[in-house]
């Protein structure tokens, strides 16, 4: 159990980061401006960058002979540990930089913490993540103070994606017994320690955006346990046709 | 990416006055021409189609490539080819920004390729239906890119003679993980090296095609060749292309699609068969088989991000600062 926990542990991360670059790399030649297109996949080349860190020390925690591509193109929707916000669909710039603002203030805190793991290899991997996230966020924060304090469209357009949104926001400070063996064992941290922070970072952001924090509402979970939102097929699908169609093949 | 240079010249070169004798004696002595330097009418406007026809040819040239990004085969590939496409949008901001040296804003010149006035390279209209192509683009499109714009780098234009020094870096990389690709595929399983060659079949003539019409045909040659914008012939170029790439077909085991390709002992260089200048000007009329969807890509992403700029303009007028 301590063992397959720490993995799943990793592989949250991972799935995490993987899942985001995987829907951000679609935007790449499509964005609102070219500069955006620069910015974007500079974004998703980091998180691409980081879910091969963790993919691969899972695959080395687990030693079956998984290396990051076996973990990346060979399992199922349900074998994923990624939280739902992550898959949620690109929808317009406004939900793509509303579920980015989300995750990216969320990885600040939760890979300062990792940055102090017990576990060495996890403590470099976020150590080194984080240089890269506070970029990622500091971007993702101007772009919501921009849309949210911009016109009167853009200002509706990013009110409704954070309604939309917000319900997947919960999941990211709900604990379960892969985080308490986390905290047990000193490798990981306490999801529910970071809410608080975290409201407290999008209430300050939300102000200068002149936008409302939502009202309490259900929270959607799931995603770390493997029950996913029903797009996460689709983008395996897509994601992992190539290898999946060609297993003999070496690319 | 790249894109292969248009011919043509806008109107005819100005009168014989002081100004353009400094300017002839400028390129006589291989000396760049400057945005604040007095130039013929013609010259600038020549110099800022070809510019812009490249800014664009990168910037339509991301789409054929970006349609793999999210099906690349392992998350090596993938970050490889993502970094790729963003160099291509790098070197269309560079390449603006050349253009707009000339006098013309970014916005007018994507307008214009929006509005279909404007040309990019012909080779982005063509599908990209297997992995295979990702590194036939890279392997052909960008080997013939890059015979191309090294002569660029000493065009009598400083801008652009300066953003193709960077370019040309970038893209000999793009093309050795094109190269690396092929030989990857060519070397792996039997349905990997069909799915190589089949990429080698049809991206070979529209890879020649790259060069432009035949010299021959080429009526504004001869101006450009003068203002030193261009150095070297269409078909000058083409040889180069194809005497350079014949050997790399060989040694990735693939067979280049032409029954009358052979060496010829006295011109040394590859004699080739006839190339189907039909579908050369069929695809640059608008008739190839993507032309329609990427300019539609294109005007898809500028409509559909208005509302973005136009929320970054107006924070900014908001609290008196730049707008992205």
């Amino acid at each position: 159990m301590r063992d397959s926990a720490r993995i799943e542990y990793v592989l949250r991360f991972g799935d995490g980061a993987l899942v985001l670059a995987q829907r951000l790399c679609a935007w790449v030649a499509h964005a609102p401006v070219m500069e955006e297109d620069v910015a974007v996949a500079n974004v998703s080349l980091d998180l691409f960058g980081q879910a091969r860190m963790w993919l691969s020390y899972a695959g080395e925690l687990e030693g079956a002979g998984r290396d990051e591509d076996r973990l990346a193109f060979h399992r199922d929707a349900r074998e994923f540990h990624n939280v739902l916000l992550v898959e949620r669909p690109n929808g317009d710039f406004a939900d793509t930089t509303v579920r980015g603002y989300f995750y990216d203030l969320w990885a600040s805190l939760a890979l300062s913490e990792l940055a102090g793991s017990h576990d060495e290899r996890i403590a470099a991997i976020a150590q080194k993540s984080r240089k890269e996230n506070a970029y990622h966020l500091r971007r993702s924060q101007d772009w919501i103070v921009r849309l949210g304090d911009g016109t009167q469209e853009s200002h509706a357009r990013v009110t409704r994606a954070v309604d939309e949104l917000w319900r997947y926001t919960g999941e990211l400070f709900i604990g379960d017994d892969v985080d308490a063996v986390a905290v047990g064992d000193g490798f990981g941290f306490a999801p529910e320690a970071l809410r608080e922070p975290w409201l407290e970072r999008v209430r300050a952001t939300f102000a200068q955006a002149t936008l409302d924090v939502p009202p309490d509402t259900w929270m959607q979970r799931g995603g770390k346990q493997g029950v996913h939102t029903e797009d996460l097929g689709y983008l395996l699908a897509e994601m992992q046709v190539l290898p999946r169609s060609m297993p003999e093949a070496v690319w | 990416m790249y894109t292969s240079i248009s011919d043509g010249i806008e109107g005819a070169p100005d009168g014989g006055d002081a100004r353009e004798r400094a300017f002839d004696e400028r390129l006589d002595r291989a000396l760049k021409i400057e945005p604040p330097d007095w130039m013929p009418d013609a010259y600038r406007k020549t110099l800022t189609r070809q510019i812009s026809q490249h800014a664009h040819s990168e910037i339509v040239g991301m789409l054929p490539e970006g349609n793999w990004i999210t099906r690349a085969p392992s998350l090596q590939r993938k970050v490889i080819l993502l970094a790729k496409v963003q160099d291509e949008a790098g070197h269309g901001l560079y390449l603006y920004g050349a253009a707009e040296s000339l006098g013309t804003s970014r916005d007018e010149l994507v307008l214009a390729l929006l509005s279909g006035k404007a040309k990019y390279s012909s080779i982005f209209n063509y599908p990209t239906l297997t992995w295979a192509d990702v590194g036939a683009i890279g392997w052909l499109v960008d080997g013939a890119a890059i015979i191309n714009q090294i002569p660029i780098t000493r065009c009598s234009y400083g801008p652009y003679a300066r953003a193709m020094v960077r370019i040309c870096k970038e893209e000999s990389f793009h093309q050795r993980q094109g190269f690396d690709i092929m030989w990857t595929l060519a070397h792996g399983t039997a349905e990997q090296h069909a799915m190589a060659q089949d990429a080698l079949d049809r991206w070979w003539w529209p890879s020649v095609m790259m060069f432009g019409p035949p010299d021959s045909e080429s009526t504004h040659n001869v101006q450009s060749l003068r203002w030193k914008i261009k150095l070297f012939t269409n078909d000058e170029l083409r040889t180069k292309f194809i005497d350079q790439t014949v050997p790399q077909a060989e040694q990735l085991g693939l067979a280049i699609p032409d029954p009358d390709l052979r060496w010829n002992d006295e011109t040394k260089h590859y004699d080739i068969g006839p190339i189907d200048w039909d579908e050369f000007y069929r695809v640059i009329g608008g008739n190839g088989p993507c032309n329609k969807d990427r300019l539609q890509a294109r005007v898809d992403a500028w409509e559909d991000g208005a509302w973005v700029r136009e929320a970054a303009a107006e924070h900014a007028r908001k609290h008196g600062s730049d707008a992205a």
